[in-house]
């Protein structure tokens, strides 16, 4: 559109403080327009929070929001039609069906009569629903919540869809069939907002931002964001991998170290040849090991990014 | 069973109970207010009934005579009539609750002993009719102790002093008080509970479509239940209508709309809807007890009448006893109405105001 941003969220300075807890702190913010965004961090991090305000939902303590051009909070009403909200916890009513839930979303979004039946035979055939039109939500099972929660989020065909953990009560399967949909929508044009705990669904983004209490400790393309931590990544295989652990806890520069089946994924503070140390480090302690580099991923980058602060007060 | 298991559970209820800070202010505050108020509130005794006098004789003695019954403290004078016709219309609208009318004739009849004043009341209240006839004991002078009471006693709307034709009217109020109030009091906090409601207030629907979108279809709830009392108590107690059906119905409807939106007021202050269920029961009693249903208003101390004037029930009762029992139109009550429509248009701006879309 003419005059319109290219961006479709540019947040700047945001803060929200709840009493004395400051849940989102200075989080600076750029979505790009039909991109699938994802906002990565652990449970308390700010993610629902700063998805409420960039909705209109919560007043912002300090900073500006951009959001398709409007000035939020102030203009989230003319926001609303333009924008789709799943929220966390399952929010469509459980007492009516399939149908009457997405017909009466249809209609309060503001749906012509001649459209609203149309649009609700599309989505329920879309969003695998249409054999289930007739059943009360409440007796559906979580994926099928959720594959009824985006169709209702989508019911008005909004610009921008915000998703608020949308598969954290789903099984692999299901969120797997949930991210296809997800992907069909940004096809589209859909520009999509996504929170999530799970690494692998961060993987699949388009761009993503790390949040850890409250702030926006990274941002980027998922490749850039592991790109940057090319080398600072290795595998030890030992034979006594508790011990290893132990000693390898000890050595300057190592920020953390994962078991994962047999092996030690250790992950390096970005100061010079680790690999040389850490293999000298064990010898010295007499643990016979042998290490390699290994490709980093995006655990790796939000560990690093979390752990950073701890390091830093502790310096 | 140990003694130890019923502790814990008992320490997590003291806990979890304090921590309600609305039940903690019911539990103090239910008592104490409501012993205070109807302490005070209810006296079956009835003083100061709005009445007035038409007197047709004007003479020293009649003068003297209106003097007299008002120095009783159990009529005051709220309005003047010469006809016993006017003071008839008083009656119908509900202004008065007795009349005086002392005749023309009056010296006349009471020298030769007969009945000389008429006590005109307004029966439908049978504690009214009783203090009515307290007035009627008063002698007049010159009296012979043995002789016949001279002055008579005509109630009007409910010459047999039936209760139930009193109540029956009222119990529409009452339980349309009840259940109108708590339908709509869950009405917001549900959704919140729930988790609805963070879908619907990112939606076009604006707080005002949402509130009234809400209160109508318990007009028609409310419309049931009221036209079961009805043909219930015309069916089994023989409760008349004298007014129309139609004002019935009208005044029906300004009490439904007037709860429901008190209980959407009720229904945006609540975190829970045991909070709010809490609230809703808060109201209810001294709308049952300060409306005039159970005891009558003229006997309740002036603040408490002012308090009961607050309450929509208070009005309602009025409005349905003057339309079922005296026929008096809607029009005729106008002001009952117009604090019920008030009431209505004052609870329902509020719920819109206080209801934001936003969850901080």
């Amino acid at each position: 559109m003419v005059g319109e941003p290219a961006d479709a969220i540019h947040a700047r300075g945001l803060s929200k403080r709840f009493g004395g807890l400051l849940a989102v702190d200075q989080v600076d913010l750029r979505v790009p327009r039909a991109c699938v965004y994802g906002f990565l961090g652990p449970n308390g991090s700010g993610k629902s929070t700063t998805i409420r305000m960039l909705c209109g939902l919560l007043t912002p303590s300090a900073g500006q929001i951009d959001v398709l051009g409007l000035r939020i909070p102030e203009q989230a009403e003319a926001l609303r039609r333009r924008i789709g909200y799943m929220t966390q916890k399952f929010s469509l009513y459980e007492d009516l069906s399939v149908r009457e839930n997405l017909e009466f979303l249809a209609t309060v979004q503001g749906l012509p009569r001649a459209l609203r039946r149309q649009r609700v035979e599309t989505l329920l055939h879309t969003y695998d629903l249409a054999d289930r039109a007739g059943q009360l939500a409440g007796t559906m099972s979580g994926g099928q919540k959720q594959r009824l929660a985006l169709a209702g989020a989508v019911v008005h065909q909004p610009e921008l869809l915000f998703l608020d953990e949308p598969t954290s009560a789903v099984d692999p399967e299901s969120r797997r069939g949930f991210w296809e949909k997800l992907f069909d929508l940004a096809d589209a044009g859909t520009t999509i907002l996504v929170s999530t705990h799970y690494m692998d669904e961060a993987e699949r983004c388009h761009r993503i931002a790390i949040l850890d209490r409250g702030r926006l400790v990274a941002d980027g393309t998922p490749t850039a964001l592991t790109a940057g931590l090319q080398g600072r990544t290795l595998g030890v295989q030992a034979q006594e991998p508790r011990r290893a652990q132990t000693a390898l806890h000890a050595v300057a520069g190592v920020l953390s170290v994962a078991q994962i089946g047999n092996e030690l994924r250790v992950l390096c503070m970005d100061d010079g040849d680790a690999g040389t140390r850490v293999a000298r480090a064990l010898q010295a302690q007499g643990i016979s090991a042998t290490v390699s580099a290994i490709a980093p991923n995006l655990e790796d980058v939000f560990v690093s990014a979390t752990q950073h602060r701890v390091v830093e007060v502790a310096a | 069973m140990k003694l130890q298991q019923i502790f814990a559970v008992m320490w997590k209820e003291l806990r979890q109970m304090a921590r309600d800070r609305m039940t903690v202010a019911m539990m103090i505050g239910i008592p104490s207010m409501q012993l205070l108020l109807f302490g005070y509130a209810i006296n079956p005794d009835v003083r100061h009934l709005p009445a007035a006098v038409a007197d047709m004789a004007n003479t020293a003695g009649s003068r003297a005579l209106v003097q007299d019954m008002f120095a009783t403290d159990i009529v005051r004078s709220v309005a003047g009539a010469r006809t016993p016709q006017e003071l008839q219309a008083l009656l119908q609208a509900g202004q008065i609750r007795i009349g005086i009318l002392i005749p023309a004739d009056y010296e006349r009849r009471r020298l030769d002993g007969r009945e000389a004043v008429q006590v005109i009341v307004d029966g439908s209240d049978t504690s009214v009719q009783a203090s009515a006839r307290q007035l009627a004991q008063m002698p007049l002078e010159g009296q012979r102790v043995a002789g016949p009471a001279q002055i008579s006693v005509l109630p009007l709307y409910n010459p047999r002093r039936i209760a139930a034709i009193n109540v029956v009217p009222g119990l529409i109020g009452v339980i349309l008080t009840m259940t109108m109030v708590m339908f709509t009091a869950m009405a917001i906090v549900r959704e919140r509970e729930r988790g609805n409601l963070e879908l619907l207030i990112t939606t076009p629907v604006t707080s005002a479509e949402l509130m009234i979108g809400k209160v109508l279809p318990y007009i028609a709830a409310g419309l049931v239940q009221a036209t079961l009392v009805l043909v219930l108590g015309a069916w089994l107690f023989q409760v008349p209508v004298h007014g129309t059906l139609w004002d019935v119905y009208a005044a029906s409807v300004l009490l439904i709309v007037a709860n429901l939106s008190l209980g959407l007021l009720v229904s945006t202050m609540a975190k829970t809807q045991f909070q709010s269920m809490q609230m809703a029961f808060f109201l209810f009693l001294p709308s049952i007890m300060l409306s005039g249903f159970m005891f009558p208003f003229d006997g309740m101390p002036k603040v408490v009448q002012w308090l009961a004037e607050v309450l929509p029930l208070t009005h309602f009762i009025r409005l349905i006893r003057g339309v079922m029992l005296r026929g008096a139109g809607l029009l005729e009550l106008w002001p009952d109405a117009l604090a019920l429509a008030g009431f209505s248009v004052a609870m329902m701006t509020l719920a819109i105001l206080r209801f934001h879309k936003r969850l901080d």
